[in-house]
């Protein structure tokens, strides 16, 4: 009976075995691709809202301070939602009558609260607050991005766990003074020797924990 | 943490079976593993623990010191092949009857949800912000108000907590005037009880009425008003109730303190004098109020000073745990008892009492009687005696004898201890407490002020005020006048204010159908359909006291504020705006009546203080300012009732020492039957409060029912016997038939070490046919045996063994650690002798064992920040009086779920913290239960953390054992690992997630757990991080105090201290530095975070 196989198959069984490593390592690579990418976390992802908000305009235009409507950033793990009546502190005068604003007014008139559409969603068995990382030195936008250039809010971080440890790891990297909190402008990251230096000093400053409490599991799992 | 601290556990075995062994030896028997260098096993030398009693059918000889249930103390075969397993046989089997086809379907659709859930895409959440934010709110951030609880009338002061709006949890209010420390500077106490605990589930009960209706049909607030004034005022105005000056209408409240409440009452019998107002509850204080009524002539409400107090003498008051003031009295108490180095003195508890309570549990003396009435009498006269001739002159004769069959005959007996014991008290002539229970009869009462009077108590530790009732009434004669009158056919109108008297009042005066169908309206307010709503129009739905506006007066007089978090969650009313209907002002609201009720006769009321606010006040905006600060404070100052002077009178003794002979010989030779409140679903009230049905009884650990209690000896003589099932939390009892008063019932039974022999107790509360889909049908229906004459139990009793088992759920046995060196004890001298000794041997030990271990410490003193925060706990045994106060503090705050009956019973309770029971000595009249609450001991060597595959468990830098839920898979190795067996498995999906009104009830700070997760106690590490979070945004480091934990805050006696353990000056490391301090298992090197200080007892050397 002759051979179903030529002898030449035996190279090819043998590249399948040495391949099989590099396609595994390939499915791996994708899976963890599709984990990071913005399908999964929802990064970049432009909320549609009910009031067509432009942060892009309000930060960056007109320089409001974030906590004009961000009202408890520095004091409450929210950072707090503006209110229907913080709107109409300026919209009762300007833009008084634009057709943008009806949602806002109706809810102003009829005392049915705005529904925004949740942009940064961390999951529930995890516990983040805001005022804490503004006292030690970490800038809105280390986190949120440039806010002030953005029309639409979207989520500038992936809000994965190694993105937090990423900080929570080498916290000299991210920090800044606490004058430049607000500033949308600031760097993001520090990464010259210079700026790490000036980080380090700003740890000791703000006594910022170490990495060993800020990485303990309850620091931020309750 | 980048790296595991292992423990060489091959070398730690290795000694530890080598040290059974010699001990073994040294015992001549295999199971005693006790320690010998220990405290325990000094007095195991002292006392001759052999033991004969025990279960019946296995009883064994041994020498066991502490035990927890009659099986372990008789070391039955089953028990054996219990202690081997983490979780007992075929308890962790699914064994539910699923049909196969079900089951395939099952699997199918999980298959599929499987699938389908790793591609499920969460939708966006919303975020739904104020229109105009209030001024003090801000997301995130809770907000506390004063309010109060009431039970029995009596209000329990409370700080409750609102998450956006949602009152999710309670504590004690600290600045309120009964729980203000009594040192200056310190701060207030935050303890309560477990029924104010358990409260805010009741808020959110499901089974709660939602709408008002009539005949089951809904209608609207006003249809009802309509009705009730056009009873009022008749088809043409006036030829209706009011036309009769109200002849007809009867109010059915239960004891009401509230002024504002009676004030409208007291309005209303003013415009109609025919109407009359009863008052009834089953758990009433008739007895006392009878006397002080033949003690003093007049209604008195009597309250103690426990913290002046150096001898105390309980006749069956069980007032560590059940008792208006109970949280003040027991924090006095165990303060007065605390022994630290700096203090070694103790106050002494001598208890005599017919039917085990925690008070008893925790006296240097106790001894169980039946018929408590000729002890009284038989002490009052040795005090007589011994005391300088008084003015009381009580008779010289007594009486020597002890035996059980003519201890009941009315004479007084005289009892060995009765000499050393009256000593005791007159050396402390002044320093004295006598104290009565409230279920014991009038004369008991009557004795204990006469006995006070004769010790000079009175206005030291003693005190009188007016009865804190706004109407103090004999109840149960109240009830009799009302359903004579109804009786009469004299009733048109029965509007019943809270309550359940259909289920709860006593035989011969039974509310019942029948009776009820001869009222022709009947009105009943109550937050849940009940027995009683089943048989009445109109049923109205009652407020939680979270809801609405009223006020109650605290145990000393009080008023206290009851303020709502929360508008109505449903068409709630409350008694207010009901009794408001019968007014011409029939729309009042609640606050109105409140608020013009104290700017009117509050003005009179508090005249008193000189420093009074409210009083001076005659412009309404100081007023206003006053009364904002009344609202914030939660009481009205100075308003606790005045301290009167009376005194005994003397003829009352002799014609009651006549009564207790006349009635005599009733004693015989059959039992004697007690009835008590449940002590965790009260008079019933609570039966659809899942975390009180869940709660194990202080005492028998029993969940989700009721038993007769009988003693060893009784049960021997009865052949009762109790077996223990196979999956750990099953109990199966024999039954007993109880005829009492012409009714026969059979019921479950439970022996208790400790009970009196021949006496039977069983507990109210239980047996209710509408109590909602947790309370309904659980249990059995002790109100059956009750009747008026005897509302508390009594001689006459006969008891048979009847046919069948049943099946108990308890967790005395769940989570067992036996044989170890769990539990310490001594007296005050053995502690005082040996001190130091223990001290060097306990540090010896631990430095012995720390050697071993081949890892380097972690360096907790130097975290590098220079805070250096290590969390620990201590535990003063020697506090804890077993009031389970933790238990449900910490469901409330850790959204820990229930499990229900079928789930106890095979061990899944998921409670945090347990209260574990050691009885000592004997079985027929043991020492205790010692109590003993263990959470997670947050172990620095943490044997759980190695096992765990995922590094689901591991430890922070702080020291803290961390649980991340969502690294659990479920392995339960940690909990097969934990030598403290503190570990719960979320078997199954315990967690109601659909029920929108338990998303309300759940502390947000606190991840919800599923299914397939462990959990265990965290130290609260939600309070951690928020003080540690408040401190850093203040620039400073967290305080000595200022986290406490859920299970510290609800701690009557402050038994639980929680701190910085680097720290020397903090409380907890000063408490850990006492010689009593020591480790549970320390030979394991395991180093818990969590320490124990040994109980101590002081028993009076003279006697035995």
């Amino acid at each position: 009976m002759p051979q179903i196989f030529r002898h030449s198959t035996n190279y090819l069984a043998r590249a399948t075995i040495f391949g099989a490593i590099f396609i595994l390592l390939a499915a791996l690579w994708v899976t963890a691709s599709i984990n990071r990418s913005g399908w999964n976390t929802g990064q970049w992802i432009e909320r549609q809202q009910p009031v067509q908000f432009s942060h892009k305009h309000h930060v960056g235009d007109d320089g409001i301070d974030c906590r004009y409507c961000h009202t408890s950033v520095e004091t409450a793990a929210s950072a707090g939602m503006p209110s229907t009546s913080t709107c109409m502190n300026c919209h009762k005068q300007i833009w008084a009558d634009s057709p943008y604003l009806e949602p806002v007014r109706a809810s102003f008139k009829t005392g049915k609260p705005l529904e925004w559409i949740r942009v940064h969603d961390l999951p529930d068995f995890a516990y983040f607050n805001h005022s804490i990382h503004v006292k030690k030195g970490v800038g809105c936008s280390t986190c949120h991005g440039r806010v002030d250039q953005m029309p639409i809010a979207y989520q500038a971080s992936s809000l994965q766990m190694e993105w937090c440890l990423e900080c929570h790891r080498n916290p000299e990297k991210f920090v800044r003074p606490r004058e430049k909190i607000f500033d949308m402008e600031w760097r993001p990251q520090n990464n010259s020797k210079e700026e790490i230096a000036q980080g380090r000093d700003l740890l000791k400053l703000y006594h910022v924990q170490g990495p060993n409490i800020l990485t303990s599991c309850s620091t931020c799992h309750r | 943490m980048s790296e595991d601290r292992h423990i060489n556990f091959k070398i730690l075995r290795d000694q530890i079976l080598a040290s059974q062994a010699k001990l073994a030896q040294a015992h001549g028997h295999p199971s005693a593993t006790a320690d010998g260098t220990d405290l325990a096993a000094i007095m195991a030398n002292a006392v001759n623990a052999g033991v004969s009693g025990g279960s019946p059918q296995t009883e064994v000889n041994n020498t066991k010191e502490y035990w927890r249930s009659l099986d372990e103390l008789a070391d039955s075969a089953e028990f054996h092949e219990f202690v081997l397993r983490e979780y007992p046989q075929q308890a962790e089997e699914w064994n539910d009857p699923v049909e196969r086809r079900t089951f395939l379907k099952l699997m199918g659709a999980s298959l599929a949800l499987a699938g389908l859930s790793s591609c499920a895409y969460q939708p966006p959440e919303k975020i739904v912000p104020y229109v105009n934010q209030p001024e003090e709110e801000v997301p995130g951030k809770p907000l506390y108000f004063a309010t109060a609880f009431s039970l029995g009338g009596i209000a329990t002061p409370l700080l409750a907590r609102s998450n956006e709006g949602r009152p999710t949890k309670v504590e004690g209010n600290p600045d309120h005037p009964n729980n203000r420390s009594s040192d200056p500077h310190g701060s207030g106490a935050t303890a309560t009880d477990i029924f104010a605990q358990a409260s805010i589930l009741s808020l959110y009960d499901p089974d709660r009425a939602q709408t008002l209706s009539y005949r089951e049909e809904i209608r609207p607030w006003s249809a009802f008003v309509g009705e009730i004034r056009g009873m009022l005022n008749g088809p043409d105005g006036n030829s209706g109730l009011k036309a009769k000056q109200g002849a007809g209408l009867r109010i059915l409240t239960e004891t009401i303190t509230s002024p504002t409440l009676a004030a409208q009452l007291k309005g209303i019998l003013t415009d109609l004098p025919q109407a009359k107002w009863h008052q009834y509850e089953p758990a009433n204080r008739d007895n006392v109020r009878a006397g002080a009524m033949t003690a003093f002539g007049e209604p008195v409400n009597t309250i103690y000073d426990f913290s002046k107090a150096d001898v105390v003498l309980s006749l069956g008051s069980d007032f560590l745990a059940a008792l208006p003031g109970t949280l003040r009295y027991a924090r006095d108490w165990a303060a007065r008892r605390r022994v630290t180095k700096e203090r070694e003195e103790m106050s002494r508890l001598y208890v005599y009492e017919t039917t085990p309570t925690t008070t008893g549990a925790s006296a240097d003396h106790r001894w169980p009687v039946s018929g408590m009435s000729v002890y009284a009498y038989g002490l009052f006269i040795a005090i007589g005696n011994k005391a300088s001739p008084s003015s009381l002159d009580p008779e010289k004769v007594w009486e020597r004898r002890r035996n059980p069959d003519t201890g009941r005959t009315g004479i007084p007996v005289n009892e060995p201890e009765f000499e050393p014991l009256v000593n005791d008290l007159l050396h402390h002539k002044g320093a004295s407490i006598i104290i009565a229970g409230d279920e014991q009869p009038p004369v008991v009462h009557l004795l204990a002020h006469a006995m006070n009077d004769a010790l000079g108590n009175i206005g030291k530790t003693v005190f009188y005020t007016d009865p804190i009732e706004a109407n103090s009434v004999d109840q149960t004669q109240s009830l009799r006048e009302l359903i004579n009158d109804i009786d009469a056919g004299q009733v048109e109108l029965l509007v019943v204010l809270g309550g359940n008297p259909v289920y709860n009042t006593p035989l011969d005066l039974k509310l019942d159908p029948a009776r009820l169908g001869k009222v022709k309206l009947r009105v009943h307010l109550s937050q849940t359909k009940d027995e009683t709503s089943a048989y009445c129009h109109w049923h109205v739905p009652e407020t939680h006291y979270l809801e609405a506006w009223t006020d109650a007066r605290s145990y000393d007089g009080t008023a206290t504020i009851v303020q709502p978090l929360i508008a109505p969650l449903f068409e709630g009313k409350t008694a207010h705006e009901v009794l408001a209907v019968f007014t011409d002002n029939y729309d009042r609201k609640p606050y109105e009546l409140l608020r013009d009720y104290w700017r009117t006769a509050g003005l009179v009321e508090t005249v008193n203080g000189p420093q009074t606010e409210i009083a001076l006040l005659s412009d309404a905006a100081s007023f206003e300012s006053a009364w904002r600060k009344c609202l914030h404070d939660g009481f009205v100052p100075n308003s606790a009732l005045p301290v009167k002077s009376v005194s005994v009178n003397p003829a009352s003794i002799s014609q009651s020492m006549a009564a207790i002979s006349a009635t005599g010989g009733q004693g015989n030779s059959a039992y004697e039957l007690v009835i008590r409140t449940d002590p965790t679903i009260y008079d019933g009230r609570f039966a659809n409060n899942g975390w009180l049905q869940e709660l194990p009884k202080p005492l028998t650990k029993i969940t989700w029912d009721n038993a007769a209690m009988i003693s060893p000896a009784t049960a021997r003589q009865l052949g009762i016997t109790s077996t223990m099932g196979r999956k750990g939390g099953d109990i199966y009892v024999d039954q007993l038939t109880l005829d009492y008063s012409g009714r026969s019932m059979t019921v479950p039974t439970w022996i208790m070490p400790g009970q009196p022999d021949g006496v039977i107790t069983i507990h109210l509360g239980y047996g209710r046919q509408r109590a909602g889909r947790v309370g309904t049908n659980q249990g059995f229906d002790a109100y059956y045996l009750r009747t008026s004459s005897a509302p508390w139990g009594g001689p006459g009793l006969q008891v048979s063994k009847a046919a069948g088992v049943y099946q108990l759920a308890q967790t005395q046995t769940h989570f067992n650690m036996e044989g170890r060196d769990l539990l310490r004890s001594s007296s005050l001298e053995e502690y005082k002798k040996d001190k130091h000794k223990l001290r060097e041997e306990s540090e010896h030990e631990e430095k012995e064992l720390h050697e071993r271990s081949m890892y380097p410490d972690y360096d907790y003193k130097n975290q590098g920040n220079g805070l250096d925060y290590a969390w620990g706990m201590a535990i003063d045994l020697n506090s804890c009086i077993g009031c389970n106060g933790c238990v449900v503090a910490c469901q409330s705050e850790n959204n820990i779920p229930i499990v229900g009956k079928e789930q106890i019973v095979r061990s899944r309770e998921m409670h945090w913290i347990r209260v574990d029971t050691y009885f000592k000595g004997e079985a027929e009249n043991p020492e205790g239960p010692f109590f003993q609450p263990v959470p997670c001991m947050h172990c620095e060597n943490a044997p759980c953390e190695p096992v765990c595959p995922v590094h689901a468990t591991v430890h922070s830098a702080e020291g803290l054992n961390d649980m991340v839920y969502n690294r659990c898979v479920g392995t339960r190795y940690c909990s097969n690992n934990c030598p403290y067996k503190v570990r719960r498995f979320n078997f199954l999906l315990y967690q109601d997630f659909e029920q929108p009104l338990y998303q309300l009830m759940r502390n947000p700070e606190v991840t919800v757990r599923s299914r397939g997760v462990m959990e265990k106690c965290t130290y609260c590490v939600q309070r951690i991080q928020t003080a540690k979070i408040d401190a850093e945004l203040e620039g400073r480091p967290v305080r000595d105090g200022e986290i406490v934990t859920a299970c510290q805050s609800v701690c009557p006696t402050e038994a639980i201290v929680f701190g910085n353990v680097n720290d020397p000056n903090s409380k907890v490391s000063r408490l850990k530095a006492e010689e009593r301090n020591y480790s549970l298992l320390a030979e394991l090197n395991t180093r818990p975070r969590t320490t124990y200080l040994s109980a101590l007892r002081h028993p009076n050397p003279e006697i035995e």
